[in-house]
């Protein structure tokens, strides 16, 4: 299998990544030699293997339906890169 | 006294041999003296660890002191760390104050260790050599022109240079065993779900563990046995009772059976690796032990199910880095994508940006079937693997690691060199088993590791393994300080 630039874009954009020519031409070399080591997976008939998502075949725990966490807002957007009256600031998403 | 493991350090302290803050002082004096060139710290805490020393005394004098309280460890720097910055060897998180501890760190707080700082580690755990790291490379202590192995490089080196008394790492598909291994040390990967996770920055979730990285077998029990246990914030978290995992240290090993995989002593082993392993398992039949060779048919596969599946995983993960809530953000966005698309180019470095690309493309419509789907698919082969070598052997042993640690910039060509590094660890992660590295031996005055692979939830067993092992031997005793 072997990735081409129009490929990497896509892939790029849907990573939401911005690439610059040499790196799209990088990752299209480096991604073609990935997939040739993932494709040898395909020398191993699976049609009758159930997929494995994780290590152990478990239930997801449940616990009950109550309020466990304090509103930590202020502290939490301390760290925001902007923050203004609890709401976290982006770009104009409207026009 | 900087030169002592974890445990003779705890009965040192316990003697009132010296005081926690006379050792936190002493390795914070070797951490200035050797830390701008080994690089394995990114963060030291010199005025938390002395205020945790004097409190760890204090606890101490009024007989309140555990077997942890007043040992100085360090942190990899992908736990999150109330009020100390948590970087992840990123530019992205280069910024970030996490605003909470990480259960590992709070349990470690709880048992009154001292944090002497953050490790250096690659971005995000993404490599096998602890080069892919925002702050540059850690040096390995063994010989300063070879990597240390990687992700826990920092952690690794830190161990091996006597900066810390014990460190804990995480291990995604060798991050803990690889750079045990290539330093000399003992490193624990326990079973998926033993460590919580909560806290802990997120790479591939379905492989992620946290562990140690100590001198022997006996600190690692030591340590684990502060980690270890259900956390209900963690969903993944086991709820297998956790033990004392320093109760079976001295089991003797009559009669444990010990599996060789085939596939681990093949081609692309270096000899005098090899040479040193099965010396290393003779000396096990030498302490009673019964050696069987076992086959894991589908190990070959494990590195090509792997990077689909911690890509996939690491691509879903990572997509939360956007600028908005924290971390870095790229100057003057004109737009929401713009924001978007120069936050995570400018914030990732090259590695991450090519794992998240492959993760996007094996779960991008079309293509989810022929890669996602397969690679669980091979995924339980290789478990099946395990579990039918289990049946007939307690442990299965063999290399960590094909060769000893390589100079660095030497694999960075092609990633896919650096893939095949972790070649024969990357299997226990995908079947969610315990693993180990113990050293082993030196080949050319470099450390070589044995890996030692235990049943669900075996890690007394495993320390007991490794543990006799130390008894009767000397090679975790070797270090590069003198």
């Amino acid at each position: 299998m072997s990735i081409e630039l129009g490929d990497v874009e896509n892939i790029a954009h849907l990573a939401r990544l911005d690439l610059t020519e040499k790196e799209k031409e990088e990752a299209a070399s480096s991604m073609s030699n990935i997939l040739n080591l993932i494709d040898q997976m395909q020398s191993v008939n699976t049609d009758d293997v159930a997929p494995l998502a994780h290590a152990f075949d478990t239930a997801q725990r449940l616990r009950e339906d109550k309020v466990t966490e304090t509103d930590q807002r202020d502290e939490l957007q301390k760290i925001a890169p902007e923050a203004e009256d609890g709401l976290f600031l982006v770009p104009k998403v409207i026009e | 006294m900087i030169e002592l493991g974890l445990a003779p350090l705890s009965r040192a302290l316990a003697n009132g041999e010296f005081s926690s803050v006379e050792l936190t002082q002493a390795y914070l004096h070797q951490i200035a003296q050797e830390n701008s060139d080994l690089n394995a710290y990114v963060t030291v805490c010199e005025e938390l660890a002395l205020s945790q020393a004097r409190a760890a005394d204090e606890a101490r004098s009024q007989g309140n002191a555990g077997p942890l309280t007043g040992i100085p460890i360090a942190h990899k720097d992908l736990f999150c760390t109330q009020g100390i910055r948590t970087a992840c060897g990123s530019k992205m998180l280069d910024n970030f104050i996490a605003p909470y501890n990480a259960t590992v760190v709070e349990n470690f707080i709880k048992a009154g260790s001292v944090t002497l700082g953050k490790t250096n580690m690659d971005e995000f755990a993404m490599g096998s050599s602890n080069e892919t790291s925002f702050y540059g490379p850690v040096k390995n202590p063994w010989d300063r022109s070879l990597v240390p192995g990687g992700s826990s490089g920092g952690s690794a080196a830190a161990v091996a240079a006597r900066l810390c008394a014990g460190a804990t790492a995480t291990d995604t598909g060798g991050s803990i065993r690889q750079p045990a291994s290539f330093t000399g040390i003992t490193g624990l990967k326990p079973t998926y779900g033993r460590v919580s996770r909560w806290g802990m920055v997120a790479f591939a979730s379905s492989l992620d563990q946290a562990g140690t990285m100590t001198q022997s077998a006996e600190d690692a029990a030591m340590m684990l046995n502060v980690m270890a246990g259900l956390d209900l914030k963690d969903s993944t978290s086991s709820d297998t009772a956790a033990e004392d995992y320093t109760k079976d240290l001295d089991k003797p090993l009559a009669g444990l059976k010990i599996g060789i995989p085939t596939q681990h002593f093949s081609e692309g082993l270096n000899a005098d690796v090899e040479k040193c392993i099965r010396e290393a398992i003779a000396e096990f039949e030498k302490l009673g032990a019964t050696v069987r060779e076992v086959s894991l048919d589908n190990s070959h596969l494990s590195v090509s199910a792997y990077y689909v599946i911690a890509p996939a995983e690491a691509s879903a993960n990572l997509s939360r880095y956007d600028g908005v809530r924290y971390g870095y953000r790229c100057k003057d966005p004109v737009n929401l994508e713009d924001m978007y698309k120069r936050t995570r180019s400018e914030g990732f470095g090259t590695e991450v940006k090519r794992r998240i690309m492959v993760g996007t493309y094996a779960l991008s419509a079309g293509y989810y079937d022929a890669y996602y789907i397969k690679a669980q698919k091979i995924r339980r082969l290789i478990k099946n693997d395990f579990q039918k070598a289990f049946e007939e052997v307690d442990v299965i042993m063999g290399p960590t690691s094909p060769h000893t640690a390589f100079a660095i910039g030497s694999k960075n060509d092609d990633p896919v060199t650096m893939y095949l590094e972790d070649i024969y660890t990357i299997a226990v992660n995908l079947a969610g088993l315990p693993g180990m590295s113990i050293p082993a031996g030196l080949v050319n005055g470099l450390p070589v590791g044995l890996q030692i692979v235990g049943k669900d939830f075996a890690e007394a067993q495993l320390l007991n393994v490794a543990h006799k092992f130390q008894q009767a031997t000397d090679w975790h005793e070797k270090s590069p300080v003198n």
